[in-house]
């Protein structure tokens, strides 16, 4: 019954709920395919980049960013906190895991993952013979 | 009812309700009634003129102010205090127009220019005001004018 008809590169639902996700922030993302690959582009304001930590593991990407907030002073309002970031999804195109590439900006996480050899469509020659 | 047979409109149905209850739930903190059930860093989706969300501070000298807003150029921030009033305003940068829509897969961050004016507390100096962003994180201090410092009140014994 839970099994998904379709399943999409990205749907997250058959990862397991972990404990860690009930204290953390879940980063908007961005998803979308190149011809050699995945991209992801995650917003984790408030992680310095030495503090995000990428990896797939069993066709899983995990994203876990951890955040320092540095309020100096007497709180007067407070309209966010900052928290941890963790979000997984489950992929279906095998990764080159040795070619993720990984890169902060301004805040914003943006993750590349170039699809394994093999799971490069391969285009068949067509001979005609004369 | 067999797994895999197709097209089957009530686990549609269900998944729509679960991505609608994600939408409402997501982008705020996971913590029961925290700081943060609320709409974050999200230009479009925050309610209109509260992007973006700002934590107020201060001490005996100054008030600091953070403004979360990730993905934004530096040089499109545009910070100024006029009439004690704080104003930020700058442009969320949008990924590449060269990606088709339908190479997304998930499209849940969002673009766009922002302003947001937040009335200050105390009269501040507007001369040695400074901003700096890192990582997403814009953080303004602005000194507290003289007049608006406490003062302590020397009691005498007579």
């Amino acid at each position: 019954m839970t099994e998904n008809t379709v399943q999409t590169t990205t749907g997250e639902q058959n990862v397991p709920e972990t404990r860690a996700e009930e204290q953390t922030l879940r980063p908007p993302v961005d998803i979308f395919e190149m011809s050699d690959g995945l991209v992801v582009v995650a917003d984790l304001p408030g992680a310095p980049k030495d503090q995000v930590d990428i990896n797939v593991h069993e066709g899983v990407l995990t994203i876990h960013g951890k955040v320092k907030q540095e309020t100096v002073g007497t709180p007067l309002r407070n309209e966010f906190e900052l928290r941890d970031f963790y979000r997984q999804f489950r992929l279906t195109d095998e990764v080159d895991t040795e070619n993720i590439r990984a890169e902060m900006k301004y805040g914003v996480l943006t993750v590349t993952l170039p699809k394994a050899e093999k799971a490069k469509p391969k285009r068949i020659e067509v001979k005609t013979s004369s | 009812m067999a797994p895999n047979q197709g097209w089957d409109p009530f686990r549609e149905l269900d998944h729509l309700r679960r991505e609608v209850e994600r939408m409402f739930q997501d982008y705020g903190v996971n913590l029961p009634g925290g700081a943060a059930r609320r709409p974050a860093f999200l230009p479009g989706q925050a309610a209109r003129g509260m992007y973006p969300l700002l934590n107020l501070s201060d001490d005996e000298n100054n008030i600091y102010v953070e403004a979360l807003a990730p993905g934004v150029d530096p040089q499109a921030f545009d910070v100024t205090v006029q009439d004690n009033s704080l104003r930020i305003s700058g442009e969320k940068q949008a990924l590449s127009q060269d990606i088709t829509p339908d190479a997304y897969h998930r499209q849940e961050r969002s673009a766009g220019r922002f302003t947001r004016t937040l009335d200050l507390p105390v009269k501040v100096n507007t001369e040695n005001m400074e901003a700096q962003y890192r990582e997403g994180v814009l953080h303004i201090t602005l000194p507290k004018a003289e007049s608006a410092k406490p003062r302590q009140i020397q009691v005498k014994v007579s």
